[in-house]
């Protein structure tokens, strides 16, 4: 494969990314979020095995295969046996003003290209120019946390603002030394099972995974 | 060498064994000694580092240095004293059936996981690293945080999860950012993100990126530390916790994430060779301080009181940091010791306090002193000490910090007066009623643990009346290296 393929299969798969960024914001059915999660997982892996290959670089081998199956095999896994155990699978969020969240989810993907932009010059790897589109995932993905009333989208939007910042280590880096992708995936890991006991406690204190129960803590006057 | 590791392979030890083996009566005692074994550790590597100098080990991923090596033994410290003070506070819980041995042994094995993961992110020499440190002391503290299963505890906890997963998240984006810089200069792989090469090169790095990192870093961390407007999760995980864990996030966990984004303003500094990240301290610095004496006169739980004084500490600290050069720098650091020594001693004191009453609501804790004049005297002396009344050492510190604005900043005196002005008048008024008057207190099963209380005060008293002059030396070696 010649550089420009790569690049351009590069910004084919940044775009993928951005795309279910895009998708997983609307996305109502905690499943198909489930779905996308994974898809996420899937091209960022790919996009990390396309570096690898056309800079040779080894150790980026070693972070395709942890993606693999943390991000599209453990991860996704866990939260089909969650939703399972809490009788999920069919959940239907509402969802407001899914136009405004969009919309500002557009400008969110502006500000990021803006920013992104004398980085990226700088960054001078092939894969620079999708720091931008890795930015603006990070970003989505707060978004999709702060609109979000349910525990575990708001989890798998945690989740994909991880991707999101991984995404951005290999477009700007080719990755981060393997000692600290190890301890990310780990915190990670830990962080997802963390997560599944909170919804049992939740569950069990509030019969419900409805974040609105959880806004009791405030400042009185 | 051996120092080094045993200070982290004695907690990560006393965690596995606390938290595998299941609940044993001995757990607290073990609890106590593994705690009192890091903290002789730590010692021995303070006398180590003082005659050697600095030294880096595990081919360079560690890195002991002046600096880090007075907040290890601060930590193992106050890990230490906290493990006493939850020996007797735990039991009481215990036997009045707040906490069945299956949540205690959670307690004790995830308490080590934390003195862990706090030590390896003060001494962790790769800037990635520390960043994972960080993120796994959140991990480790969050199921402590809702011990007591209470919908408040469930409530904070997930708050504590959902705002601090978020913002260390900010604080991997500066890092990768970081690396990008750093990347250029000492090329790709393994020495990279270690601060030591870093700081050597400092001065090569891009300025622009390093520049937008510091923001993200800045954020991260920042929401770690309790500045304003990242500071919500604090109040709640602090007074819905068991007592001995607001003890800990307030003594240990804020001091380490200041740490952070101290260890990483030094390179930012260095590159950008402006104010502007110190001028970013100050400030976040000086909004925590505001946000706080707006929120201290509303509160009517008394950990949540105190949580807010914490956050107007480390703003006090951020700012010192901020301000940059040799004496500001040399206040904050006192400023950060004394705070965490203070501060734990105070929530070891209303701890009790809230078990002898019942309740954490202010109204209803009255008296104290009838009933047990030690409490009573533990948080009166605990809060003059936090509120800079000399001869303590908060107010050392605090006087340089305000004398060095004075003559640097002299428009951010009076917000900083101000804070602590409202932060006197409240938390004064409201110690008062709480220590004197008619009592409500009930005697405890066990006498309390006051050890903690007093040692730590005392400690305080020392370093407003005479700082030692190693332990001064230490310091201003450790301010010269910030900068």
């Amino acid at each position: 494969m010649n550089a420009h393929t790569v690049t351009q299969l590069i910004n084919l798969l940044a775009a993928l990314m951005l795309l279910i960024a895009f998708a997983m914001l609307s996305q109502r059915r905690i499943l198909r979020l489930i779905h996308l999660f994974a898809a996420q997982g899937a091209v960022l892996t790919l996009n990390t095995l396309l570096v690898a290959i056309a800079l040779g670089q080894s150790h980026l081998y070693f972070s395709v295969a942890l993606n693999l199956v943390l991000k599209v095999l453990l991860l996704p896994w866990i939260l089909h046996r969650l939703i399972d155990r809490l009788n999920l699978r069919w959940d239907v969020e509402t969802l407001f003003n899914v136009p405004t969240i969009m919309l500002v989810g557009i400008v969110l993907v502006i500000v990021s290209f803006n920013l992104a932009l004398p980085i990226s010059q700088l960054a001078g790897t092939i894969t620079g120019g999708t720091l931008g589109i890795a930015m603006a995932s990070v970003l989505i993905s707060f978004l999709m946390m702060i609109t979000r009333r349910k525990a575990v989208a708001q989890v798998i939007g945690f989740l994909a603002m991880e991707n999101g910042l991984f995404f951005a280590a290999t477009s700007a880096t080719y990755g981060m030394p393997m000692v600290v992708e190890l301890g990310i995936a780990l915190d990670v890991l830990v962080g997802t099972f963390i997560f599944g006991i909170f919804f049992f406690q939740i569950r069990e204190t509030f019969d419900s995974l409805d974040i609105h129960h959880l806004e009791r803590l405030k400042e009185r006057e | 060498m051996t120092e080094a590791l045993l200070v982290l392979a004695l907690p990560l030890a006393g965690a596995l064994i606390l938290g595998l083996w299941g609940h044993r009566p001995w757990a607290a005692e073990a609890n106590s000694s593994v705690s009192l074994l890091t903290f002789l550790a730590a010692l021995a590597l303070t006398a180590h580092v003082v005659s050697m100098g600095p030294l880096t080990l595990l081919s360079e991923l560690l890195f002991v240095d002046a600096f880090n090596v007075f907040l290890v033994t601060l930590t193992a410290f106050v890990g230490f004293t906290t493990a006493l003070f939850s020996r007797v506070y735990m039991r009481v819980e215990q036997e009045r059936g707040k906490l069945s041995p299956a949540r205690l042994r959670l307690f004790h094995g995830m308490y080590q996981l934390f003195l862990f993961t706090m030590l390896l992110a003060l001494i962790a020499n790769n800037i990635g690293i520390l960043w994972v440190a960080m993120e796994a002391a959140t991990l480790a503290t969050v199921l402590l945080v809702s011990l007591y299963r209470t919908p408040a505890g469930v409530e904070a906890a997930w708050k504590y999860f959902i705002l601090c997963g978020v913002g260390i998240a900010q604080a991997l984006f500066g890092t990768i950012l970081l690396y990008l810089a750093a990347e250029r200069v000492l090329g790709a792989g393994g020495t990279a993100l270690l601060w030591t090469h870093l700081n050597e090169v400092k001065g090569e790095l891009e300025p622009t990126v390093l520049g937008i990192a510091f923001v993200f870093l800045l954020v991260g961390y920042g929401t770690k530390v309790g500045l304003a407007p990242l500071h919500n999760w604090l109040p709640d995980a602090h007074a819905e916790g068991p007592t001995p864990i607001s003890a800990v996030l307030s003594g240990l966990l804020l001091n380490v994430a200041l740490y952070a984004v101290v260890r990483n303003k030094v390179l930012v500094d260095g590159a950008l060779g402006t104010h502007a990240a110190g001028n970013l301290m100050m400030g976040f610095g000086l909004l925590s301080v505001i946000v706080a004496a707006f929120f201290l006169s509303r509160q009517k739980d008394i950990k949540r009181l105190f949580a807010y004084s914490s956050i107007e500490h480390m703003g006090i600290a951020t700012f010192a940091f901020g301000m940059g050069g040799p004496v500001a720098s040399f206040a904050g650091l006192l400023h950060m010791t004394a705070h965490s020594l203070t501060k734990s001693a105070i929530f070891f004191a209303v701890g009790h306090a809230a078990q002898k009453t019942g309740t954490q609501v202010i109204e209803d804790i009255r008296g104290l002193i009838h009933v047990s004049p030690a409490v009573g005297w533990g948080l009166m002396l605990g809060s003059i000490a936090i509120l800079g009344i000399p001869p303590f050492g908060v107010f050392a510190s605090e006087f340089l910090i305000l004398t060095t604005a004075m003559r640097d900043h002299p428009w951010a005196t009076p917000i900083l007066l101000l804070g602590l002005g409202v932060a006197f008048a409240v938390i004064f008024s409201r110690v008062q009623a709480m220590v004197f008057g008619e009592t409500t207190a009930q005697p405890l099963p066990h006498p309390p643990a006051l050890f903690p209380v007093f040692i730590h005060l005392a400690l305080v008293l020392l370093l407003g009346l005479y700082i030692p002059p190693y332990l001064a030396a230490w310091y201003r070696q450790a301010a010269a290296m910030i900068g």
